[in-house]
C-alpha cells in the first residue's frame, strides 16, 4: 500500500503560565489509502494531531516534527499560502458540529461553491451544476431546495452531509474527520459513515477518523491508534479492540456498558497508575 | 410514583407527544428511549414543568400535577441535564449552586448538608469553592447531581446525564447514580438514546417513536434481544453496530 501521509515524532506545544505544555508528545504514524481510526478521550491529543496535519494549529501553539510528508510534500516546510492551496483541494477536514462549522449567514449552495471558486476556475453556472451534483452525491434528495437553504434550516444529519459535499468534487486525497458523527442520531450516523466509506473506496482516499466512540471506530476503520496523554499507546487492527494489550485500551473497553449488562458496577480507569505508566 | 395518562404535548399546533401513558413505581428506574424528535425529552419537560402546553394527566404519588409547579413539589422532583457546562451558573461556586435550593426552601444547617452531599457524590471537599470552569466534565456532572439531591427529592429526572462525558467518566457517573439510588431509595426517570446505559441502570424501558409509545418492556427483554415492537428491535440492531 502506498503511503499517503507519514508523520515522525510530531509534537504540539502550547505556552501556559506554568511553562510550556506538550499536548502531543512525539508521535509517529503513517497512513495509506485506508481508514485509520484515532481514538482517545478528551485531552488525549487526538484532535490536535488531526489539526496539526492540516496546519490548523494557530499561534501561540507550536508544531514540530522530524518528518511530516504528505504525498511527496514536506508539510514541515509548508507555509500558510502553501497550506491554502492544499486544504480543500488535496486534504479536507470534517468537523464535529455542522452548526458551528457552517457560515450561518450564507446559503448552503454558495458555501459549497466557495471552495470550488477558490480552487478551480469555472463559470457561475457550471459551478452551480457541480454543487448540485455534490449534494446529490451525499444523498440529498432535493438538491435544488437545499441549495437555497441556510444552515439553521437543515437538520444535524443534513448539515453534516453538506460539510462532506463541500469536499466531494474536489476529491481530496486525505480526509480528516474529527468526531463527524458525534452530534448525530444513530440512524443518521450510518448514512454519514457510508458516504465517507464510499469516498474512500471509490476514490481511493485516505481517511483519518478521530473519535471517542470505540465501537464505531472499531467497526468502521481498518486500523486503530489509541491515544492517551498525548501519546499513541497502542495500535490495533479493526475489530480486534477487545484483544487490546495496553491497560488504558483495556480499561476503556471494559468501562463501556453493554447491551446485555450483568455487572453491578462498571470498572473505572485508574488514571494515576496509567499516567505513571505513560 | 409517577402516573402519566394519555399525555399529549403540543408545540404550537404540532403534537410532539401523542397519547402517551405509563407509570413508574416507587424505587423503580424507568428509561424513555428513542431518537431525536421522538418526544422523550419533551415528556421529561412536561413532568418538570418546563412546558405548559400539555393535556392528559400526570400524577406524582397521589398528587395530580397542575400546569403550575409549586415550591412544595420541587422537593419531590429534581432534574439533571445533559449539558454539565450549561446547567451550572458560570460565575457561581459549587457551594453557591448547592446552597441555593436550601436558601429558597428555608432549610438550615447548610454547611453540614453541603459537606455531606459532596461526600455522597464523591467530590473532594476542596472543590467546594471552585467555579464550574475549574472542574472537569465529570466533576461538573457530580455537582449537578449533588444540587438535584440537596432537597432530598424522591424522584430524579435524568436527561441524557452521561452522553456528554468521556466513556471512562461515564462509567464513574453511572456507578454513582446506581449507588445513590440504592442508598437513598430514589426513583429515576431516565431519558437516553444509549441502550447499554439502560441495561446498566434501569428496570424497565419505554420505546418512543414520533411521539408515540411503541412499547414498554422490562430491561430483561432488552438484554435478551426480545423487544416486541419492530421499532424497538430496529433500535437494538443499530446500537449493536455502533
Amino acid at each position: 500500500m502506498s503511503t499517503l501521509l507519514e508523520v515522525q515524532n510530531l509534537k504540539v506545544r502550547f505556552p501556559t503560565e506554568r511553562g510550556e505544555v506538550e499536548v502531543v508528545k512525539g508521535i509517529s504514524f503513517s497512513l495509506g489509502r485506508e481508514r485509520l481510526g484515532i481514538v482517545g478521550e478528551s485531552g488525549s491529543g487526538k484532535s490536535m494531531t488531526g489539526r496539526s496535519v492540516m496546519g490548523l494549529i494557530g499561534k501561540p501553539g507550536r508544531v514540530t516534527a522530524d518528518r511530516m510528508m504528505f504525498d511527496g510534500i514536506d508539510l514541515t516546510r509548508t507555509d500558510e499560502a502553501g497550506y491554502r492551496r492544499l486544504r480543500g483541494a488535496r486534504m479536507s477536514m470534517v468537523m464535529q458540529d455542522p452548526k458551528f462549522s457552517l457560515n450561518p449567514v450564507m446559503r448552503i449552495g454558495e458555501q459549497i461553491g466557495e471552495a470550488l471558486a477558490f480552487h478551480a476556475r469555472m463559470s457561475a453556472k457550471a459551478r452551480k451544476a457541480k454543487v448540485l451534483e455534490a449534494l446529490e452525491a451525499v444523498r440529498i434528495n432535493d438538491p435544488e431546495r437545499v441549495y437555497n437553504l441556510y444552515p439553521h434550516e437543515v437538520s444535524g444529519g443534513m448539515g453534516q452531509r453538506v460539510m462532506i459535499a463541500m469536499m466531494v468534487f474536489l476529491e481530496p486525497d486525505l480526509m480528516i474527520a474529527d468526531e463527524p458523527t458525534s452530534a448525530l442520531d444513530v440512524s443518521v450516523r450510518a448514512q454519514v459513515l457510508e458516504i465517507m466509506d464510499d469516498l474512500v473506496r471509490r476514490r481511493g482516499m485516505g481517511l483519518m477518523l478521530i473519535s471517542h466512540d470505540l465501537n464505531m471506530v472499531s467497526h468502521w476503520c481498518d486500523r486503530i491508534l489509541v491515544m492517551f496523554n498525548g501519546q499513541i499507546v497502542e495500535e490495533c487492527a479493526a475489530g480486534k479492540l477487545h484483544e487490546a494489550k495496553h491497560p488504558y485500551t483495556q480499561g476503556l473497553v471494559a468501562s463501556l456498558p453493554r447491551l446485555n449488562e450483568t455487572r453491578e458496577r462498571l470498572p473505572v480507569l485508574d488514571r494515576a497508575a496509567l499516567e505513571k505508566l505513560a | 410514583m409517577i402516573d402519566v395518562d394519555s399525555l399529549n404535548v403540543f408545540y404550537g399546533s404540532t403534537a410532539v407527544v401523542k397519547d402517551v401513558s405509563f407509570s413508574v413505581a416507587t424505587g423503580e428506574s424507568f428509561a424513555l428511549v428513542g431518537e431525536s424528535g421522538s418526544g422523550k425529552s419533551t415528556i421529561l419537560k412536561a413532568l418538570a414543568g418546563q412546558v405548559d402546553s400539555w393535556s392528559g394527566s400526570i400524577a406524582l404519588g397521589n398528587m395530580p400535577l397542575g400546569h403550575k409547579r409549586t415550591k412544595a413539589m420541587m422537593r419531590h422532583v429534581q432534574m439533571v441535564f445533559q449539558d454539565h457546562y450549561g446547567s451550572l451558573h458560570p460565575r457561581k461556586t459549587v457551594d453557591d449552586a448547592l446552597t441555593e435550593p436550601l436558601a429558597i426552601h428555608g432549610i438550615g444547617a447548610k454547611d453540614e448538608r453541603v459537606l455531606s452531599m459532596l461526600d455522597a457524590v464523591g467530590l473532594a471537599r476542596k472543590f467546594r469553592f471552585r467555579l464550574p470552569h475549574q472542574l472537569s466534565g465529570g466533576q461538573r456532572q457530580r455537582v449537578a447531581i449533588a444540587r438535584a439531591l440537596m432537597l432530598e427529592p424522591e424522584l430524579l429526572l435524568l436527561d441524557e446525564p452521561t452522553s456528554a462525558l468521556d466513556v471512562s467518566v461515564q462509567a464513574e457517573i453511572l456507578n454513582l447514580l446506581k449507588s445513590l439510588r440504592e442508598e437513598r431509595g430514589l426513583t429515576y426517570l431516565l431519558v437516553t438514546h444509549d441502550l447499554p446505559v439502560v441495561s446498566f441502570l434501569c428496570d424497565r424501558l419505554g420505546v418512543l417513536r414520533h411521539g408515540k409509545l411503541e412499547e414498554v418492556a422490562p430491561v430483561s427483554a432488552l438484554k435478551a434481544g426480545a423487544l416486541t415492537s419492530d421499532y424497538g428491535r430496529e433500535l437494538v440492531e443499530r446500537s449493536q453496530v455502533f
